[in-house]
């Protein structure tokens, strides 16, 4: 467990949160710029300065009333938005920066950390020739190596454009396959978020507003993201089989077996599926004549208003929850209501990894 | 061409230069760091007063170091307590006014670099672990070489140039006080133009090479720095 509580004043802006996260896998702390949430990872860094703060990583103390570890010795990778490598090092340098400060190192660990961000064939280059996304890949290896207790990134795919992002994306999947620190992750990007996170925090205005497993924190209609046209739902499957016929592949998981378009996973792979609440529509009946494949039995939950015109179901798969977002018009037609059963036909999904 | 008269005013210049550009450094360094880090609020205050030199004929500086040192001055009457001498009319109270007099020199361009630098790649290097001590060493002095080049220079450069202080505290005793640019008013006074003129060339050109060195080194790590973005 990372217990934290962390009071910082800046200006006129003060964050104060108080939280309890996992101290394994990836925690997303998600909010809007300006909401907080880099002033909060650096104080946990302690680069900022939080009055009478409270920091626990599992039985490590870093900050009580008593004891304020400085930052170096708190054993921390930190990722920068820019990267941040030193101008006056090429890449073997700034690695070695670490390494040489680093006493708990041995050979394969650093190894194992340059082939899973691909270091070698950037080893000899200069900071200056490099791309952002080889930046930021040689920043996080940097902070790898330090051997840290928790891995700080803090919105490491802002800077980089759509290209870039997708080419660094697999490989924060596989540290978070991999790893086993846990990871806070800032970011602002739905899309990192859903592909990434195992807990989400929320933070607003300087204040966490909710803390959870990713799958309900996007589905519970107490938190906003619910509430959003955008609004979407997780399942975790595993792939079980294909059809190599049509080039499609069987993912199976509580509530049933999706079926999409193949795209090379290997079999028992476990996956993230993400569904769009727009991209789901519900039947009275199973439907027999239609072009979608995916349809699964469901129990409706709760129904919320969303604007005007249309409402936000929130539905159960055996224990797997999905948000569809509807007409009013159409839930009306349907006489939607709380416990009745309904069969849910998925248009599109997207796979996360 | 050169008598002996000249020659020691030569080595006594190089000397001086040397020694006072050395000490300029240890004590700049740690200075302009601090300024480029405190928040403070009578921080200008601190830094008028380094500037001090840059505006002040430097007769009115040598005036006030020549009754500080001197031997009825506070510092004079302390080092005759301890059973030494007055240290006005020595290299070493040259050596004195000539750091405080090139003061601004060293500090301002330290300054501005270590400002540059900012705050980032320090954050960073403390994230990698290193102390305070650490991270000025191997982050802050190899991200400055373009001003610590430019602070030894300016310096080092300034001290050959002086001659108000030097007048007024040095007494011109040839091997231990005797500088070129009083050697220069001398042979002026003695209307020696010919030693004059040698002397004087010599010094010109070798300002004007210091401050080729200065310019072209800013300019070189101005460019790389540019061409980054």
């Amino acid at each position: 467990m990372i217990e934290c509580k962390i009071k910082v004043t800046l200006g006129s802006f003060i964050l104060n949160a108080n939280f309890k996260i996992p101290d394994q896998g990836v925690t997303v702390i998600y909010g809007s710029s300006g909401s907080g949430k880099t002033t909060l990872l650096r104080a946990i860094a302690g680069l900022e300065e939080s009055k009478d703060g409270y920091l626990k990583l599992g039985n490590l103390i870093w900050q009580d009333e008593t004891t304020f570890v400085e930052t170096h010795r708190r054993q921390i990778g930190y990722v920068f938005q820019d990267a941040a490598l030193f101008e006056h090092l090429n890449v073997r340098g700034n690695l070695d920066y670490a390494i040489k400060r680093t006493s708990v190192l041995n050979k394969e660990y650093i190894n194992s950390i340059y082939s899973l961000l691909d270091i070698e064939s950037l080893m000899d280059r200069d900071t200056k020739q490099l791309s952002g996304g080889e930046k930021q890949r040689v920043a996080i290896a940097r902070a790898l190596l330090v051997k840290p207790k928790v891995l700080l990134l803090d919105e490491p795919l802002s800077a980089l454009d759509v290209k870039r992002k997708n080419e660094i994306l697999p490989y924060l999947d596989s540290l978070h396959n991999q790893l086993d620190i846990p990871i806070l992750y800032v970011t602002h990007s739905q899309d990192e978020t859903s592909r990434l996170a195992d807990h989400l925090m929320l933070i607003e205005d300087g204040k966490i507003i909710g803390s959870g497993p990713i799958d309900e924190m996007l589905t519970s209609f107490d938190m906003p993201l619910s509430h959003s046209y955008d609004a979407i739902s997780i399942i975790h499957a595993k792939v079980i089989s294909r059809d190599p016929d049509f080039n499609l592949m069987r993912l199976e998981f509580s509530g049933g077996k999706f079926v999409v378009p193949d795209n090379g996973l290997p079999t028992e792979s476990l996956v993230r599926i993400r569904v769009a609440a727009r991209d789901v529509s519900l039947t009275k009946n199973k439907q027999t004549d239609t072009s979608i494949l995916n349809i699964f039995p469901a129990v409706v939950e709760e129904i919320v208003p969303e604007g005007k015109a249309q409402v936000m179901v929130r539905l159960k798969m055996n224990e797997v929850v999905l948000l569809a977002c509807l007409t009013r018009k159409s839930s009306s037609t349907l006489n939607l209501e709380n416990g009745l059963n309904v069969f849910v036909q998925v248009k599109s999904v997207a796979i996360l990894s | 061409m050169i008598n002996e008269y000249d020659l020691s005013a030569l080595i006594v210049t190089i000397r001086l230069a040397v020694v006072s550009t050395v000490i300029l450094v240890i004590i700049g360094t740690p200075l302009a760091w601090w300024l480029s880090q405190t928040k403070i609020k009578f921080k200008v205050i601190i830094e008028a007063f380094i500037a001090l030199p840059l505006v002040l004929p430097p007769t009115v500086l040598g005036f006030y170091l020549l009754i500080t040192l001197g031997s009825n001055g506070p510092i004079g009457k302390f080092l005759e307590s301890l059973g030494g001498n007055s240290i006005a009319f020595t290299f070493t109270g040259l050596v004195i006014g000539s750091v405080v007099y090139s003061l601004p020199f060293v500090v301002q361009p330290l300054q501005n670099s270590f400002s540059s630098i900012g705050k980032r790649p320090l954050e960073v290097a403390s994230t990698l672990g290193a102390s305070k001590l650490d991270r000025f060493f191997s982050v802050v002095v190899p991200l400055s070489r373009s001003g610590f080049l430019t602070a030894s220079i300016l310096g080092f450069a300034h001290t050959v140039g002086e001659f108000g202080v030097v007048l007024m505290i040095g007494g011109n005793i040839p091997g231990e006080t005797g500088v070129l640019s009083i050697a220069i008013y001398d042979h002026v006074e003695a209307m020696e133009y010919g030693q004059a003129h040698i002397l004087s060339g010599g010094l010109l050109l070798l300002s004007f090479l210091l401050l080729i060195c200065v310019y072209v080194f800013n300019r070189r790590f101005s460019i790389l720095r540019s061409a980054e973005r």
